[in-house]
């Protein structure tokens, strides 16, 4: 058959298309975005279409260079997306790849005649049919034209009309918002008042809401579907949640494909996902998600969306078919037949997937990092990452996937770690903390059917984790005694890891692996092939598994380097570290070796097969890690561009017997542990602020009266600052080192003498022999005080002494040569009167290397590779140091979804993503970096509440400069006396809790406010709650909030300076 | 579908007992090791279930994720061994033997297991559905089938790709039997029905030749608005009034059954109009004088890509055939209709004027995906 036939009759190719991006990855917006956008430019570039992405996340893959042809870091706003089309003038648009940021912007551009009025093509689905998707009452009116269910619901505009659209429809009923990204505001009400809670806060941030038919308990059900303009029509992948209905699929489980549908289940809702694909016109890719009766043939369609989503991201890894590639392709008008099935180079693309393996997706929560979240899992999303196990059965899969969430678990049984004290209520009021309660149910003794009537998680998967369960006692059982063979081949296949065997088993990890050997217990190496085995595959995507008798492929043994992955997505390690790792590996081919990649994240670039040589999809562990080394006899690893999980994992690798490459497992020791780095600075003669190591809460109390309060107290392996805080007083001490020790009982806690009103400034660089080669330091907006994850980074520092930042290289090369950095590394300090403090050093790539490398254009990934591989790097000019521009890097947060959450900056991580802009000066950048994480301008009317008098009186000048700008300011009550003993003008109103008007609640809640500025008080006693709520409101009525007073400072001048018209538009190239 | 119409599954459940007690006979340590055998030798061992004995055939794969049910009461499987790649088998139980209002088992394709022997990965002792009655290992110890669990079923699916199909022995361990090669004889014979059976009052009246048809296909000539008369493979159906003539699926080498094919170059020449199904096909390919031939390893899937020769239409479709027509060789007159997009094989044929037509894949499903079921109607209107 002529595989590159031509397009439909008067289909004409673009010339130039736009790609819209998803831009920071927030909560319901993550990596996958990262990985649909690249493939998109891909399938795009390889027909010769000349493409421009607009994408602030700085970050990403998709931004990098070779692949799109012009890259814009700017908001994907239609203001800046206009000037974008204006400039470049493409005839085509794509609105499909970066998620709903994306969707929505091309809707508001399409809406306001821009794509129109510049004669640009909407390609693929057509704008209409989005809205159809979008608009519920559209959707509903849509999909009864053929007959399809959908849940009973009604749309409304206030909330009295949702009250008596729930009286029709009956309690419970569930709430749901109009283009809405991850299920954002949706809830299940149980009576009026919740509904008229929920309503509100809703209506606050859509026109319009559902009120619809309660399905909670049914099974959840989503089916990937692509069609092209031939009516060909595809589902690639359907997936079955494990939690049923009322929890957000973000939030869920998910299995594929389906385990408890039967033939005529699976294939009557993929006859009716084709069906209502047809008639709505979709070209392209889109998800469709029901809601199937466990009890009958019933069922509801629950949405689609017209677009690339989180799961359509997952059925890509889960069945290795390229479906945001194969999708650009489709919008282009070419037919599904003439792609070919990239995974095996024989078969067409028009196909559907063959699985003969299990896959289990399980979401990544970070709830911790937060004050006053609530950890009830339900229709709203939480998690900010996920991980995919897969096996040849659900157990290995599922067990593969509870250990790459990386929380410390071994495995299902995790009574010991998470310690439930009412498994009833953990059960029927899920928290994060449910799929580990479901194995503990069983464990002590709870019956299927009672977890079953608890959760409504169907009977079939409860069975399988009660199997874990037996196996696991019966290994118990094994205690003192002999471990049979078949009782370990058994615990492997349901996916015990060596290290849970030898626990339960009481043998140690070597012991257990020794008994393995010796019965032959080896896991095979399987590929993923699209077709189950049907037809040969030359598929480089690999799992591991124990259900196997042969491996699929050949092993060279010989030049081969295994780069490891970062694992999940959480606060403090997400895309930049994927974007290192895809660096790291393009720089390794270039350098003629053979790439093995090791990751478990479905929502990442570098589990894309193309990416490396061979994609191990698995566990980044010890145990994976060796047994991968025993089959294709590797070089060595890399350990430092993956964050640091893989960072963890030096000291044992260099133990079992694997060469880590580039800096010494012992060196990365002697920076991570505190002890020996401290040492370390102190023979150095570099300055660190006062510390000690306390294993008791005495010894803490001593440290703090010896060196003051407040105290900084943190466990010796920081992910992000877990469990970091500062304490002011002895009672917050008590309460940090109860909480510390509840996440790593391992390692004692390391307390410091937390420093005020100090700078923090930080170096990324690669050093070769302990010599700097390159290095780029950055200052932040912030204090030092505010997790280095999020502050607004400067690049280059803009406010720092030069003799500051020459001090810190000076301190940055003395480290570099004490521990013999062969690699990448990242320092960051605190500077105050000149004095410049050591806080924290990483030799691994930091977060901040794309931004870095970006700004510089100098790829400080390719620079360490080459380093790591002993190979020669050419000197590195350094006039390419000499920036006219600056760069800005902004965190993204998602406390909007986070309900409750305290919205205050702290020593807790708690972003979720980052945008990185270029301006031609700090405030262009800067505001360009603000707007793309949901600032917006102009700004005409302020609410203060300035916090203690030195941050008041510290923000005079700019309530000043603002009041003669003609912003409208209003303060509560001590900031507005206080403006206006300076003369400044702000209009008093009342606290939250003083019930009296006007009110700052209800002034946040009118609209007149563009912007909130409320400075904390005191970071040490519980926040006020009067403060709590100002911040909450402006979260929840998605008003802009700042709480640090640079930052508040910095951006009040920006916006006197600039205004949103004044800022640039310039693609990277053209700085 | 029409518009209007609520899209609903049939409502067929009839009343069902619940879910098996809870047991996990899987991890029993009483349970035997058995072997699979190849012909050339190979060897995969497992854990033996359902009737524990040996049995021989032709081992075949099958990489359907859905449908156990239905495969196994697929008379077109008489003969082989069953090697499913889908690792978890059994989930969803077993359904019950209600019947349907046209007298057919409501849930299966056959009145009984049409495999010889089921190899599967992961066995599901528990049952986890509304509409189960039984577990898979129940209803195999039922049906006197052998089974064999904790197998590389994808290994096998690799090895027979590669080496192509071949004979095959379920053993328990000490016991041996003698090879037996469906495709040697007229198995069709075994599987098809003894004396006609006539299904629905009204429509066109349709002779369906039943060379081991699949319940579903007589579903769906009914539900397009057919009268059906289900006659033996050999049966002289000239004598019987009728409109159309539709050819069944079923087992073994087309060639095996040059009656029926007799039958139908006779109808051929009458313009009888006529529609045949997987083995269907082949004997209307066999009627107009072109050729067939087996395949190395068949298509037993349900992700097979056809495209209409000629259009850029592909649909997926559900396939169960070892062998295929030899499109190269249609006479005058005919054509392809249906090309594998995966490896161009014939899929379906027609011919140019005369109202013939055959698919290699199966428009009825079950198991499997409903693209193609519209290809009923088609015949239909034929008819008209």
């Amino acid at each position: 058959m002529n595989r590159r036939d031509a397009g439909p009759p008067g289909a004409k190719r673009p010339r130039k298309v736009l790609i819209l991006g998803s831009s920071a990855l927030k909560i319901g917006e993550a990596g996958e975005f990262d990985y649909s956008g690249s493939q998109a430019i891909k399938a795009l570039k390889e027909e010769g279409i000349n493409t421009v992405l607009v994408n602030p996340n700085i970050a990403t893959i998709q931004t990098s260079e070779g692949l799109a042809d012009q890259i814009y870091f700017l908001p994907v706003t239609p203001h800046f997306v206009e000037r974008v089309i204006e400039k470049e003038r493409p005839d085509g648009i794509l609105l499909g790849f970066g998620g709903q940021t994306a969707l929505n912007c091309g809707v508001a551009l399409d809406d306001a005649g821009a794509l129109a009025r510049h004669g640009v093509e909407v390609l693929g689905t057509p704008v209409e049919t989005i809205r159809d998707t979008e608009d519920r009452g559209r959707f509903k009116a849509r999909l009864a034209e053929i007959g399809a269910k959908v849940p009973r619901s009604e749309a409304v505009t206030s909330v009295d009309a949702a009250l008596s659209a729930a009286e029709r429809i009956g309690y419970p009923v569930m709430v749901r918002i109009a283009y809405a990204l991850g299920g954002l505001g949706s809830g299940a009400c149980h009576d009026q008042a919740e509904l008229r809670e929920r309503a509100t806060g809703a209506l606050s941030h859509a026109p319009q809401i559902l009120i619809e038919e309660y399905l909670t308990g049914w099974k959840e059900i989503e089916y990937e579907v692509a069609r092209d303009v031939f009516d060909n029509c595809i589902t690639v992948c359907n997936m079955e949640n494990l939690d049923p209905m009322g929890i957000h699929t973000g939030e869920s489980i998910v299995v594929a494909p389906s385990q408890t549908l039967t033939n005529r289940e699976y294939h009557r809702l993929r006859e009716i996902a084709i069906a209502v694909v047809r008639h709505l016109g979709i070209v392209g890719e889109c998800n469709i998600q029901y809601a199937l009766d466990p009890k009958s043939h019933d069922y509801r369609i629950i949405e689609v969306n017209a677009r690339l989503s989180r799961s359509s991201a997952l059925a890509s890894k889960a069945t290795g078919y390229p479906l945001a590639y194969v999708a650009a392709k489709l919008s282009l008008g070419l037919p599904m037949t003439s792609i070919p099935n990239t995974i095996n180079g024989v078969t067409t693309a028009c196909f559907e997937p063959a699985l003969d393996y299990v896959v289990v997706k399980v979401p990544r929560w970070d709830l911790k990092k937060f004050r006053r979240v609530s950890t009830r899992l339900g229709s709203g999303m939480k998690s900010v990452g996920e991980v995919m196990g897969i096996g040849r059965s659900f157990e290995e899969a599922f067990q593969k996937a509870l250990r790459m969430l990386d929380i410390g678990v071994e495995g299902a049984l995790a009574d010991e770690v998470m310690r439930f004290k009412d498994l009833r209520t953990e059960l029927s009021e899920p928290t994060d903390r449910r799929a580990f309660a479901l194995a503990s149910a069983l464990a002590r003794g709870m019956s299927v059917d009672e977890v079953h009537e608890l959760t409504s998680i169907d009977p079939w998967f409860l069975t399988r984790v009660r199997g874990i369960v037996r196996l696991a006692d019966e290994l118990r059982g094994a205690h003192g005694g002999s471990l049979r063979a078949e009782l370990l081949r058994e615990a492997k296949r349901a996916g015990f890891s060596d290290h849970q065997i030898g626990q339960l088993a009481g043998r140690s990890d070597q012991e257990v692996r020794t008994a393995r050997d010796a019965a032959g217990i080896r896991p095979c190496i399987k590929q993923i092939d699209t077709l189950a085995g049907e037809y040969p595959a030359q598929t480089n995507y690999l799992y591991l598994t124990y259900h196997g008798q042969e491996d699929d492929v050949s092993f060279e043994r010989q030049g081969s380097v295994l780069v490891l992955g970062s694992g999940a997505y959480r606060i403090g390690s997400s895309v930049e570290f994927d974007w290192c790792c895809v660096n790291t590996v393009r720089a390794l081919r270039e350098l003629g070796y053979r790439t093995l990649m090791l990751n478990c994240n479905p929502e990442t670039v570098s589990t894309d097969y193309d990416v490396c040589d061979r994609l191990y999809f698995d566990e980044i562990s010890v145990e994976t890690i060796q047994e991968i080394h025993a089959k294709e006899g590797v070089l060595g690893v890399i350990v430092s561009v993956g964050g640091q999980t893989p960072n963890n994992l030096a000291l044992k690798c260099a133990e079992a017997g694997l060469r880590i490459l580039g800096t010494s497992a012992k060196s990365i020791d002697n920076a991570e542990d505190r002890h020996k780095f401290s040492a370390l600075c102190d023979a150095l003669e570099i300055d660190q602020p006062p510390w000690a190591e306390v294993t008791s809460v005495k010894a803490a109390e001593e440290f703090a009266r010896e060196a003051g309060f407040p105290v900084l107290v943190r466990p010796s392996y920081v992910l992000s600052g877990a469990a970091m805080a500062v304490a002011e007083n002895d009672t917050s001490l008590h309460e940090v080192l109860e909480r510390a020790a509840e996440v790593s009982p391992e390692h004692p806690a390391v307390i410091s003498k937390f420093i005020e009103n100090a700078k923090e400034i930080e170096i990324d660089a690669v050093a070769k022999d302990g010599e700097i080669v390159v290095y780029a330091i950055s200052e932040h907006v912030e204090n030092a005080g505010v997790h280095s994850g999020d502050a607004t980074l400067v690049l280059p520092p803009q406010r720092t002494y030069i003799a500051t930042t020459r001090r810190a290289r000076r301190i940055a090369g003395k480290i570099a040569r004490a521990l013999s950095l062969n690699g990448p590394f990242n320092i960051q300090f605190m500077a105050r009167d000149n004095n410049v403090m050591v806080i924290e050093c990483n030799v691994r790539a930091s977060r901040s290397f794309p931004f870095a490398s970006k700004v510089f254009k100098v790829n400080f990934i390719d620079l360490a590779t080459r380093v790591i591989m002993d190979r020669p790097i050419g000197k590195v000019d350094a006039s390419v140091f000499e920036l006219d521009y600056v760069g800005v890097k902004a965190p993204q947060f998602s406390f909007t979804r986070l309900q409750g959450a305290d919205p205050v900056l702290g020593v807790e991580m708690a972003s979720t993503g980052e945008v990185g802009c270029i301006g031609e000066d700090f405030d262009d950048a800067f505001l360009k970096a603000l707007l793309s994480v949901g600032y917006r301008l102009p700004i005409r009317g302020v609410l203060l509440s300035t916090g203690p008098v030195t941050s008041k009186a510290a923000f005079l000048a700019s309530t000043r400069a603002l009041a003669e700008g003609g912003v409208k300011l209003y303060g509560t009550r001590g900031t507005a006396a206080f403006m206006a003993e300076s003369g400044v003008e702000v209009t008093p109103v009342y606290w939250p809790l003083e019930k009296s008007s006007p009110n700052a609640l209800d002034l946040v809640r009118s609209g007149k406010i563009d912007l909130v500025v409320n400075i904390p008080k005191d970071a040490s006693e519980e926040e006020l709650t009067n403060d709590y709520m100002i911040r909450r409101a402006a979260v929840d009525h998605a008003v802009p909030l700042v709480t640090n007073i640079q930052l508040a400072q910095r951006l009040a001048q920006a916006l006197l300076r600039k205004s949103i018209d004044s800022l640039e538009i310039r693609s990277w190239s053209e700085y | 579908m029409t518009k209007g119409d609520a899209m609903d599954f049939e409502t067929a459940v009839s009343e069902t007992r619940g879910p098996a007690p809870e047991q996990d006979r899987i991890e029993d340590p009483m349970r035997s090791v058995g072997r699979l055998v190849l012909e050339d030798g190979t060897e995969f061992s497992g854990t033996q279930f359902g009737a524990i004995q040996p049995v021989a055939g032709e081992v075949v794969f099958n990489t359907g994720m859905v449908g156990y049910p239905e495969s196994l009461t697929d008379p077109s499987y008489a003969g082989q061994i069953l090697v499913l790649t889908y690792p978890h088998i059994g989930n969803y139980g077993v359904p019950p033997r209600t019947r349907d209002n046209l007298g057919l088992p409501e849930w299966f394709e056959s009145e009984r297991i049409q495999v010889s022997g089921l190899v599967v990965s992961s066995l599901s002792a528990d049952v986890s559905h509304w509409s189960a009655e039984r577990a898979l290992e129940d209803w195999l110890k039922q049906e006197n089938v052998p089974g064999l669990f904790g197998v590389d079923t994808r290994a096998i699916a690799k090895h027979l790709r590669d080496s192509g199909a071949m004979l095959g022995k379920i053993l328990p361990a000490g016991r041996d039997i003698a090879w037996r090669d469906p495709n040697a004889g007229n198995i069709v014979a075994e599987v098809s029905v003894r004396e006609p059976v006539s299904y629905g009052t009204d429509g066109p009246r349709v002779v369906l030749v039943d060379t081991g048809a699949k319940a579903s296909i007589v579903r769906g000539l009914v539900r397009a608005g057919a009268r059906v008369l289900r006659v033996p493979w050999d049966y002289d159906f000239f004598r019987e009034p009728f409109d159309g003539l539709f050819l069944s699926n079923g087992p073994g080498d087309p060639k095996m059954i040059g009656k029926t094919v007799e039958h139908v170059r006779r109808a051929l020449e009458q313009r009888v109009p006529t529609f045949g199904i997987c083995l269907g096909s082949q004997i209307l390919a066999l009627a107009a004088g072109a050729d067939t031939y087996k395949l190395k390893f068949g298509h037993r899937s349900q992700n097979q890509p056809c495209v209409e020769v000629g259009t850029h239409r592909c649909r997926v479709t559900s396939q169960n055939h070892g062998y295929a027509v030899n499109g190269a060789t249609l006479p005058a007159g005919w054509r392809e209709w249906f090309v594998n997009a995966n490896d161009g094989t014939n899929e379906g044929i027609r011919h140019e004027w005369k109202p013939a037509r055959g698919v290699q894949f199966h428009p009825e499903a079950t198991p499997g995906p409903t693209d193609t079921s519209f290809l009923f109607e088609r015949f239909l209107e034929m008819l008209l």
